[in-house]
């Protein structure tokens, strides 16, 4: 199996019901697979933030929400990770392509890349890394400790993932 | 015609439908004019209402939602209306609240002061249904006139806050009264 066949099915079978995305060159291969099987609801954002106003909502809905993003879409999002989902204790998941680290060929992508990381430990988001298809389970990990903890949680997915370093 | 004025009449229109209000003043004179458990104020995060109230209304599509948004919190979310049209669910009511200024921080002035035209920026993110309001007779009459559907209204306003108290609820408790209240049949 592919890794974002393998990747589809870890977050179909997770509970995740709907998917708020921008779009990324990693993330081509999976958001295909949403699109084409149609199984969980996905709706494209235009700015990341955004997203986190709609996962919110969705929340409050009932529904299990997810952000489907590049990193960079993180800075995006900051004051309304701290002041609308910390505020009102709303735990949101983030599925993040994270650039701008090893292999990365856009130098654009360098400086929020190295910062990300260490940007989640100051947000209080638990970071889960899938560098492998063997890891893929994580993202099961992360919505367990979100759904217990009441947090939000990051899955990074590197670029290893794909084996395209 | 004030925001005040607007909210009351808005509340007067309404009955068992969810609301959605934006930060500051717009909140505190929803709470002052009729605090129920299906208000959800917002306390932080400028622009996004729009979105969450988006959000709220795909994942309760039996229930009517209605959003109170401002002027200068759509400017600084204008991506949400593309996405809210062209999703467009059909429980949800975006009123946007325009007296031309940001009227929580000393009422600077917003562009719609000036050139910009919030109904036909709406228009051209493809919202169908569009309403614009002058004057405050108009609000019962056609908000109540509004079926199922997606849409946008535009009420235009004069500056200026009701001198209200601060709202004294907790953000957390506001969220748990909330989805309560919106979780029973």
């Amino acid at each position: 199996m592919t890794a974002d066949l393998k990747l589809y099915e870890e977050i179909k079978n997770s509970g995740i019901d709907l998917i708020l995305s921008l779009p990324c060159i990693l993330l081509k291969g999976i958001l295909t697979l949403i699109n084409e099987k149609k199984e969980i609801q996905h709706i494209p954002i235009t700015r990341e933030e955004e997203g986190v106003g709609i996962a919110a909502g969705a929340y409050l809905g009932g529904k299990t929400p997810a952000i489907l993003m590049q990193n960079s879409g993180l800075g995006n999002s900051v004051n309304a990770i701290k002041s609308l989902l910390e505020l009102y204790r709303i735990p949101i998941i983030f599925i993040i392509s994270h650039r701008g680290v090893e292999g990365e060929r856009i130098p654009a992508q360098i400086p929020m890349g190295e910062l990300t990381p260490n940007l989640l430990d100051i947000l209080n988001i638990k970071k889960f890394i899938i560098d492998s298809i063997e890891n893929i389970k994580e993202l099961k990990k992360a919505i367990n400790f979100n759904k217990k903890s009441k947090n939000s949680v990051a899955i990074l997915l590197k670029r290893s993932l794909w084996n395209d370093l | 015609m004030k925001r005040y004025d607007a909210i009351k009449k808005i509340m007067e229109s309404l009955t068992v439908e969810i609301i959605i209000c934006n930060l500051g003043a717009p909140s505190r004179e929803l709470y002052n004019i009729e605090d129920r458990d299906e208000n959800f104020y917002m306390l932080g995060s400028m622009g996004l209402v729009s979105s969450l109230s988006f959000g709220l209304a795909i994942s309760k599509p039996n229930k009517k939602i209605i959003c109170i948004d401002g002027d200068g919190s759509i400017l600084m979310n204008l991506g949400s209306l593309s996405t809210i049209a062209n999703t467009n669910p059909q429980n949800l009511t975006l009123i946007v609240i325009d007296n031309s200024s940001y009227g929580s921080t000393g009422d600077q002035k917003t562009y719609t002061n000036y050139k910009t035209k919030l109904d036909v920026i709406a228009k051209g993110a493809g919202f169908e249904s569009i309403v614009v309001i002058k004057e405050a007779e108009e609000i019962m009459p056609k908000l109540k006139n509004l079926g199922v559907g997606c849409h946008f209204v535009l009420i235009k306003v004069d500056p200026g806050n009701a001198q209200v108290e601060n709202i004294p609820l907790k953000p957390e408790d506001i969220r748990i009264r909330f989805m309560k209240a919106i979780s029973r049949a």
